[in-house]
Order: structure tokens, then sequence, then C-alpha cells
């Protein structure tokens, strides 16, 4: 531990050294004053013949091995005091960086949890879910029926466990009672063995027990952990309590993990309250419900579970009761990562990328201002060079400098990133799977520091060369206007603005084709009107009978729609771009064919006026009325999908087809309309009136109004408290939402991407009219004389221009070529819009030409009012 | 710039004639340097200030040992001893040296062409 006592008296061996020296010269010069030298001679003589003494003194001192320590601290010193010297610099320079940096962590936050972390499971490489091959977006075609589960369940011999949940859940589906107004709640039916599939504890309680999955056994449920901590305050002793739940008596048994968040996982930007058991006898002859979900044994890869799979699907029962029914199911095994993300992956990568850029185009811009700040202390480091210093040592200092602004810039950026994900985890309105869980950690922090050290790196060396090299005596005796010496710096600034820009255009350009895209999305014939409609969750005891559900149905209709201000309303149980669900449809007569006549349609159990209310077209025939649910008439309202797949040519209003387990007529025709997405195409779709044979799943009554949603909610929701007083206080929804929700994750990557090219446009600009400024202050003279000579004020302004437009220009194709390049790769992301699309390409050019002009028109001014005699006169 | 050290000396010889010379007596810098000139005679180009580094190296490993006194023409220097480690140190180097010596001596000789 020695060296630890010397490192703290260094300081004394060191002044030991110091004064050693000067007595060593003392002495010399002593001996040769009295030979008969004077004095200055002799000081000269004696330092000629000690040699370097600052080297010596170095040198010595190196001996105790500390020198880089040191010269870490001396350069970190240094390099504060030339930070805050040049302030203004600093703090712009740190505030770029910090836009650069802070944007990097921020989605490298995302996509490290979207895409590299493990989910948060155990072993979650062993999750897989199961969904029939070729599945579209009807959840009934992506599901599996509880016959079917049982017997997968029992046969395989993959998987460790194999469990699912009830794929048919909106919001608000149970209510909670308890003091003062029910409150609405969503509640998710879990098949057994769900939670031990995953591989969760519980934070509280227990999970489920194998007679709790049993019919008429005791209700019991599951909390979420935020439900418990809104509703429950955290009470700790909430096992074994009992609950209002729906009317029922419900007894809580435990509570989840925080770390579980269903929602995030299977369902992004759902919130669920409460688990329930899902009791398989309730469900036999519901068909598909089940979304599957298995733990592969251990040393089981999904090849091999898939080629099980393979086996066994096709044999599965439908029905146990009627086994001739349905189609011959098939299982796709997707690991559970793969099945949340995958889609996402390119998304995403393209956005890393762009942040890429961004911090790309930062360094850049800092290696010019850098570069600017150089000239101004050229003579400082020619200075130090001729006194000694190595190059490897300023390039050292400068780098240390540059390190410095770095971590400044990271440390704000960081700051700036906390914000941004804390924003974006709270923001339940984007349907991005697991961002409820981003968060900084290890990795991130690991990424953060990469990247600081790898910009420090970038936008430091060149800098840094630039000024320890060149020609020490030209830098000394010129004041750094040396014409040679001049124009090389210029070219490599030049080079640098030229990179900016071209980089710049390639984000401009990938950008605007995403918000092309995005644009093209908004501009999709929906087949129904979003705007000024909005709905809000009904309650209501039938007590089972279908005729009762008529008549409660029709009091609530009729009522709304009388309401001031409300044009049209209806009911529905499911709302488009939300929940859905799929059942048959065959045209009479045919249903016989082989290769089964029924094509699968998305079903919806309507109201009379719900049509209007929510603006769907009917291109045909008529609206459901309140006489065929009285007379429990069955009749069907098709889309032209359906129409067109079942009676090619032909009229189909007035023919009669196979729905649902029932013989119907077709009464009309109505324009599709987008179920799962904007993007995805019109499916399949019937409209059912709510009849004995046609049970809904929910209720939800749409009301048209060119009222906001606030003003009408009062009105609306007194109404359905009149009918029913335990209506909860659920929430009335604009359908804009929905469709919303549906755009979110383009929205949300276009406006990420977006902002990006912005400040990319921006950087280049600064970066532009750094160049050209500086240029015009270095040729303050000669644009002076020219003037003398008599060249006017437009010319002088016009040259100016004209060197800021080639260098744009020079960019601009470059970055032309790069993008056509780039778009290509993200051609997938793309909705409708040509990844060459000449507007886009023409639109973004000019953008950026015209902000690089204004980037030049500044200093271009400046360059014309020269006075002729002062800039001749100043030097 | 860092061709400070002529290369007329080979690695360590600094250090060597260091610890010769202050085997004989403890010596300041100055006349340390002093001594090497005129036992050389002249013959060996040390830059004067090279001999500092050298000594802090030897300090650091412990083979001298320094203190402050008052040198003979009354001026206060500091005074270098050799310690023992520094006297076994220099018998190894020294006869090293003149192994080595003695090889090149040998290649070099007469009569070999």
């Amino acid at each position: 531990m020695k060296w630890i006592k010397q490192l703290f008296l260094r300081r004394r061996l060191y002044d030991d050294l110091d004064e050693e020296i000067a007595s060593h010269l003392e002495e010399r010069i002593e001996e040769l004053v009295a030979t008969g030298m004077s004095l200055k001679e002799a000081t000269s003589a004696a330092r000629r013949e000690f040699g370097n003494v600052q080297l010596v003194k170095e040198t010595g001192r190196e001996a105790w091995g500390w020198r880089r320590l040191e010269d870490m601290f001396v350069d970190l010193g240094f390099g504060l005091r030339m930070l805050r010297k040049n302030s203004g610099f600093t703090i712009v320079a740190v505030l770029i960086l910090a836009l650069g940096i802070g944007a990097n962590i921020a989605i490298f936050s995302v996509v490290n949890t979207i895409l590299l972390r493990p989910l948060p499971f155990p072993d979650p490489e062993r999750l897989v879910r199961i969904v029939p091959k070729k599945a579209g977006t009807n959840e009934s075609g992506r599901t599996y029926t509880a016959d079917a589960t049982q017997d997968f369940q029992e046969q395989n011999r993959s998987f460790q466990s194999v469990s699912g949940y009830f794929a048919f859940t909106g919001p608000d589906n149970f209510k909670l009672a308890g003091k003062g107004q029910p409150v609405p709640v969503t509640g998710i039916l879990v098949a057994e063995g769900f939670f031990q599939t995953l591989g969760l504890e519980p934070a509280l309680g227990r999970l489920f027990r194998s007679e709790e999955f049993v019919q008429h056994s005791q209700p019991v449920v599951l909390l979420s952990y935020p439900f418990w901590k809104r509703q429950f305050g955290g009470d700790r002793s909430i096992a074994g309590k009992t609950i209002n739940l729906s009317n029922t008596s419900v007894i809580v048994i435990g509570v989840l993990p925080d770390t579980f968040d269903f929602g995030s996982v299977f369902s992004p930007g759902a919130n669920v309250d409460l688990f329930a058991p899902y009791i398989m006898d309730d469900f036999r002859e519901d068909g598909n419900d089940l979304a599957l979900v298995g733990r592969l044994k251990q040393g089981v890869t999904i090849a091999q579970a898939q080629g099980e799979a393979d086996q066994l699907f096709p044999h599965l029962y439908f029905e146990h009761k009627h086994p001739d029914y349905g189609k011959p199911y098939t299982g796709q095994l997707t690991g559970l990562r793969e099945y949340i993300s995958g889609k996402l992956r390119r998304s995403l990568i393209v956005l890393w990328s762009a942040v890429g850029l961004i911090l790309l185009i930062v360094c850049v811009n800092l290696s010019n201002l850098l570069l600017a700040r150089a000239a101004a202390r050229s003579k400082e480091f020619a200075m130090r060079r001729a006194l000694g210093a190595s190059r490897a040592r300023l390039v050292r200092q400068l780098l240390t400098e540059s390190l410095i602004l770095a971590a400044a810039g990271a440390a704000l950026g960081l700051g700036l990133a906390l914000v941004i994900l804390s924003y974006l985890a709270n923001q339940g309105s984007i349907a991005l799977p697991l961002l409820t869980m981003v968060r900084v950690d290890g990795a991130v922090l690991e990424w953060t520091l990469l990247l600081t050290v790898g910009a420090a790196i970038v936008f430091g060396t060149a800098p840094g060369l630039r000024m320890s090299g060149g020609n020490l005596q030209g830098t000394l005796k010129d004041g750094g206007h040396g014409a040679t010496e001049g124009k090389r710096h210029d070219r490599t600034r030049s080079t640098l603005v030229i990179t900016e820009v071209a980089l710049a255009c390639v984000l401009l350009v990938g950008a605007g084709l995403l918000l092309r895209s995005f644009l093209r999305v908004l501009d999709i014939d929906l087949g129904f009107e979003p705007s000024h409609a909005a709905a809000i969750s009904v309650d209501y005891d039938s007590g089972g009978s279908a005729a009762k559900q008529a008549a409660i149905w029709q009091n609530v209709v009729q009522r709304a729609s009388m309401l001031p201000g409300v044009q049209a309303a209806g009911i529905s149980d499911n709302l488009p771009m939300s929940r859905n669900r799929g059942w048959g449809i065959a045209a009479k007569g045919e249903e016989q064919r082989p290769n089964s006549p029924f094509i699968g349609v998305f079903v919806y159990i309507v109201s009379p006026g719900y049509l209007r209310a929510m603006g769907m077209r009917l291109l045909e025939g008529r609206d459901i009325s309140w006489e065929d649910l009285s007379n429990n008439r069955n009749v069907v309202i098709i889309n032209k999908t359906v129409a067109r797949k079942l009676w090619p040519d032909r009229d189909p209003v007035g023919r009669k087809a196979f729905a649902g387990g029932a013989e119907v007529e077709v009464i009309g025709v109505i324009a599709d309309v987008r179920e799962s997405g904007a993007e995805d195409n019109a499916g399949a779709q019937m409209y059912l009136p709510a009849t004995k044979q046609f049970g809904p799943e929910g209720c939800y009554l749409v009301v048209r109004s060119k009222l906001s949603p606030t003003a009408l909610a009062t009105s609306v929701m007194s109404t359905l408290r009149q009918i029913n007083p335990a209506q909860p206080a659920t929430e009335f929804k604009p359908i804009q939402g929905l469709v919303d929700h549906a755009t979110s994750p383009r929205r949300f990557f276009v406006l990420l991407v977006g902002t990006f090219a912005c400040l990319g446009l921006l950087l280049a600009s600064l970066g532009i009219y750094g160049v050209i400024s500086y240029s015009v202050t270095r040729q303050t003279q000669e644009i002076g004389i020219r003037m003398a000579l008599g060249a006017t004020e437009t010319r002088v302004q016009a040259d100016v221009l004209w060197k800021t437009l080639r260098l744009a220009l020079i960019g601009i194709s470059i970055g032309i070529i790069a993008s056509l390049a780039v778009a290509r790769l993200i051609a997938s992301l793309l909705f409708r819009t040509a990844p060459s699309d000449p507007v886009t390409f023409l639109g973004m050019v000019l953008l950026l030409g015209a902000v690089a002009l204004l980037a030049g028109f500044l200093p271009a001014r400046r360059a014309s009012t020269i006075d002729p005699m002062t800039a001749l006169r100043t030097n | 710039m860092r061709k400070m050290a002529e290369r007329d000396l080979f690695p360590g010889a600094l250090e060597m004639m260091i610890l010769r010379m202050l085997k004989r007596q403890p010596l300041h810098g100055y006349a340390l340097v002093q001594q090497i000139k005129r036992t050389s005679q002249n013959l060996l180009q040390i830059e004067e200030g090279s001999l500092y580094p050298a000594l802090q190296r030897l300090l650091k490993a412990e083979l001298v040992r320094a203190e402050w006194g008052i040198s003979s023409t009354n001026r206060r220097v500091r005074i270098y001893k050799l310690t023992a480690a520094g006297a076994k140190h220099l018998q190894r180097e020294v006869s090293s040296f003149e192994r080595m010596l003695e090889g090149i001596t040998r290649v070099l000789s007469p009569g070999e062409s």
C-alpha cells in the first residue's frame, strides 16, 4: 500500500524535484559566472546544457507512474475551464448533444423493452402462443373451443402445460358494487393453469385451484396489482374478503404481481382489473373462444412441438357432442416474444436507425462547431506544441474536452429520456405491447455510456487531429488567416456540412414517406363515420329473456334518441376496431356444397338505428326494425363482401341464408366496414337483431350528435340510470378513440420519425449557417475589395447564396441516392405509397433546399452590407 | 521532441553510472553530473537534465535514498545515497554489462576478418 502513501505525498516529491532542479541551475550559473561570464550568458548556457526544464520535470514525475491519471485531471480541469470560458458554445453543444443522446436513450429503452429484454416471466423462451394457421384478424378464427383445448392438453407430450384465456372480453364487462355508484371493471376469464403456465407467483394470497374450475363452485377472483392499489388502497388483508361483482358474491383469493400486465402482453392498450376462472363446462357449446398459451417442456424445441401439433390438431373435435361440427383445426406455434413483437421488429429497427442518424448529424454538427473553434484556438495549440507538447497529448486533451461535452449532454439527455419514457409508459392510448413496462435499466445505461464515448470520439477526433497538426510556424506567425490553411479548413467543414445535409435528406425522405402513408391510412373509407359519435357500455338485467331484453333495448334507444342534440342512437354488442367475434354464414340451398360453403364472418348483434348512429351506409334494402324484434323475425344485414361471395352477380336482398344456427332472411346490404384496423382489408360482416337465437355479448349504446361526448354524458347517464339504477358510471367514449387506438402504432412511429427529421433539418441548417457565416467573416476583406471595385450588393449576395446552394445541392444529391436505397428497406412499412414516391421526394428536396437557402440568406445579407472602407481598414 | 537523451547511451546505462558514482560517496545532483563528466573525460554526451528523471526512477525503485542537506558550497541540496538493494543491483548490472561487453568485444575483435 506504499503507492497510496506515495500518491498522497506526490506533491512533496514533485516540489523536491523542482527545487532540486532550480538549485542545480543556480549552482551551474554561479560556477559559470565565476569563470567570468555575464549573468545573462551564464543563465542561457546553463539552460542549454541542462536541456528542456519542463520536459525533465515531466519525465521525472512520470517515473512515479501517475502521469496518465494526473494528465487526465489536468485535462479535465483545463477542459472545464475552456468550456466555461466559451459558455455560449458549451450551452449550444450540450443542448444539441442532450437532444441527440436523449432521443437515442428513449428509443433504445423502447426497443430494449419490446425487442431485446426477456419477457417478464420465468424461462420466457419456453412460452408459446398457439394460433390456427393462416388465422385472420377475426378472433373466432384465432381461438379454440373448450373441447379442442382439453383434448390437446391431454394428448400432447411437448408441453409442460397448455392453458388459455377467454378472448372475447370487452372493457368494463363487470360492475363492482360497493359504497356509492357501481364501478365498471374489466375482468378476463382464464383457463385452469394459466398463471402457472406463465410461471407467475401471486403477490398476495394464492392462485386458482382445480376445484374452482368446476360449475357451481364458489366464485373467486384474482386482482391485478394496479387495480388492487387503486380500488382497495393496497389492502393487505384483501385475500379472503368478499366483493359484490355484477350482483354475485365473489371471494378475492389473491393479487397478481406488479410485473404482470396482461394487457401489455396479450392485448396492447387494454387494462385488465381482475381475473376469474374460465369454467369449461359453461362454454362447451359456445364455439371457439380460448386463446391458447403453452409452456414447452425443458429441452423441447418449438419445431419438435410444431411437428407434434401438426399431427394432433387436425384430429381435435370442435365439439364432442357434435363430432361433425367445424372444419379440421390447425395449430401454428409461435414463441410468445415473437408473437408479441415480431410484427414490430422492422418498425422499431427503422426508428432505431432514424434516431441513430440524428446522433450522427449531431456529431457532425458538433465536429463542425469544434472546427470553427479550432480556428480561434489554433495559436494556443501551436504554442503548446512549440513548448514541447506531443501531438498525441494534444489530441488527448481535445478528446477529454469532447468527452466532457458528451458526458454533460448524456446527463441532460438521460433526464430528457426519463421524461419521455414516463410519458410513454403512462400513455394507455398507444397500442404497442409491453410499453407500460418501459424503463431505464442496466442495459440502457450501458448503451448510454457507449453512445457517450462513441459520440465524443466521433465528433472529437477530426477537430483534434486538425488542431494538433499543421504548420506550427505558419500558424504562430499569422493569426490563422493563412490562405492555404483556411482553404483546407473550409473544405473539411464543407464536407461535414454536405454529410449533414445528406443525412438530413435521408431522414426527411424516410419521414415523408411514412407521413404520406399515415395520411393515406387516415384517408381510408372506414365504412363508418367515427367523428360525432360516442359509445357507452350499458348495464341491464333481462333475466335471460329475449323479449325482456328487446324491450329494454328499445326503451334505451328510443329515450336516447329523444335527448336534445342527439341525431341517432343504437345498440351493438361489439364495436368496430375493438373486440370481435366470428360465425359462419352460407347461402341457403348451397350449404351442403363440399369444401364448406360457410364463410367466416364478423358477427354483430345490433338494434335498429345502430347503423345510422355509426354512420354506416346502407347500400340496398332496409335497416332492422323493432317489429323484427317483437315478431322474433330472423333477419340479417350483410356487408358488400358477403354479398359478393355468396351471391355474385345477384341481388342478395330477400334471399335466405344460414347463420348462427338459424335460417335468416337478408334484408339489407351495407358498405364494407374496416373491422380490425384501418389498414386491414374489411372482412365479411353480418348484423343480426337480438332475438332468441342470437345472444349479444355485451351492450354498447352508440349516440350520434354534434354535441361533444362530455356535454352529452350527463343527460345520457341520467337516462340510463332512470331505466336501470344499477347502471355503473362507465365512460362515454368517442368512436374516434377506437380508430385512433387502431392507428396509434403508426401514429407513434410517424410522430417520432417526423420529430427526428425536423431535428435533422434544424441541425443541418445550423451547420450550413455556421459554415457560410464563417466563410463570409473570413472573406470580409475580399468582399470589401470586390465591392470597392464595383461589385453590386445583389452580386455579392447572389455569390454567397450560390455557395450555399452548391453545398446543399451536393448534399441533397447524395442524400437522394441514399434515400432511394433506404426507402426500399422500409417499403414494407409503407401504406399505398411507393418507396420512390416522386411527390414525397420532390417535396422533401424542396423543403431541404429552401431551409438551406434560408440558412445561407442571413450571412449573405451580412456580406452585402459590408462597408468596403471599414473592411479594408480593419486589417 | 522526445529524443532527449543522446542515443550513445543504452537504456539503463545512466542509472548504472549513477549507482557506481554513489557507491563511492553520497552526492547531490549537480555534483553527480560533474563527477560523471569528469570521470568519463567528457567522452559521454549527457544532457544534464536527463539525470533527474533517472534519479526519480531509482528513488521509486528504492535503489537510492535522498536527504536534504547542505553542500560544500553552502547550498541546500538533495544528497543521494546508495541503499543495500542499490548496491546489489549495481553488482548484478555491472557483471551482466561486463559479459555483454566481452561478447561485443569478441565479435568486433580483429583477427576475425
